[in-house]
């Protein structure tokens, strides 16, 4: 992937998949790193699956047998020097607490670190395509940081979807704000 | 700095508007967004079709979604039109600048692309 705000897309689309009604996506730097963390409250893996699941030859999809989602994004983090942990809690063992969490760890001053890049564009992409589920953004950086809370939006929206193209650009432009003016 | 009024406004605004606009929509632009897609550039051409639906006003006719996985990961980003009585068309390797000229030539003017079709790319 060119950015890592591309990885992050891509994972994100996997809880919206397993069915989460929650996903947080974390972004959490400091001097030396870059830390991505995405919780959600979907379905959960059973320990099986989560064993097997940076490997390649394992999916869900059924179009293929490959998947490359989180091997990416492993090797993403790996040529950086960094790691990804993935923990999760499948609802046959968890009823009331599933879900999954990655985390991926990043040295960014190392030469092969993918930069972050356009990450605004991935929040409203999965907002566009995921109306009905909530996202909760947070990007922190030396204390300072960018949120979003889709959650907030729906209540003032009041059924007006959130993918609405008003909507969309709104959110769009606020980030872009948020941006300039906090995290500079 | 923006704020939940701004929003508040615009719910205001789109109230009557939404109510008039479910199930009207006849046409959908289908854009591939799994692994595959995402890293051949799925993102560009999906946010061009959402804006050039806007901006071509045809909102309240065509509908931009995203689907996993169509099983050509070779041919992605690849976008699929579905209009009501016509067959599937399914346009390959679409990048910022085709999906313009798609949304122009096909969504506005009713004439398929063809040479972005699958059936010329094979």
């Amino acid at each position: 992937m060119k950015e890592l705000s591309l990885n992050i897309l891509d994972i994100t689309e996997n809880s919206v998949k397993a069915g989460a009604t929650l996903t947080e996506i974390n972004v959490s730097e400091t001097e030396n790193d870059l830390i991505l963390t995405i919780t959600d409250n979907g379905h959960g893996m059973t320990s099986e699956i989560l064993d097997s699941v940076t490997n390649p030859f394992t999916t869900t999809r059924t179009t293929r047998k490959v998947g490359m989602g989180l091997p990416l994004l492993k090797l993403a983090a790996e040529q950086t020097g960094g790691e990804v942990v993935i923990t999760s809690k499948h609802e046959s063992e968890f009823p009331e607490s599933h879900g999954t969490v990655v985390k991926a760890v990043f040295h960014k001053n190392h030469i092969d670190f993918t930069p972050l890049g356009d990450v605004i564009s991935t929040i409203t992409t999965l907002i566009q395509g995921h109306p009905d589920t909530d996202f909760l953004f947070i990007h922190s950086k030396c204390g300072n940081q960018v949120a979003l809370d889709t959650r907030e939006l729906r209540e003032t929206l009041e059924g007006i979807p959130l993918n609405t193209y008003e909507v969309i650009k709104w959110i769009e432009e606020y980030l872009h704000e948020q941006y300039s003016e906090i995290l500079k | 700095m923006k704020s939940l009024a701004e929003l508040q406004a615009i719910k205001e605004k789109m109230k009557d508007k939404v109510v008039l606009r479910e199930g009207t929509n006849a046409t959908r632009v289908v854009v591939g967004m799994a692994t595959c897609g995402i890293a051949a550039g799925a993102r560009p051409v999906l946010s061009t079709f959402v804006e050039e639906v806007n901006a071509l006003g045809l909102v309240d006719t065509v509908t931009v979604s995203q689907t996993g996985c169509i099983g050509l990961c070779q041919y992605e980003p690849i976008v699929e039109i579905f209009e009501a009585g016509k067959e599937k068309v399914t346009y390959v390797k679409v990048d910022a600048d085709k999906a313009k000229r798609i949304a122009n030539e096909h969504l506005k003017g009713g004439k398929v692309v063809v040479e972005y079709t699958i059936g010329a790319n094979q």
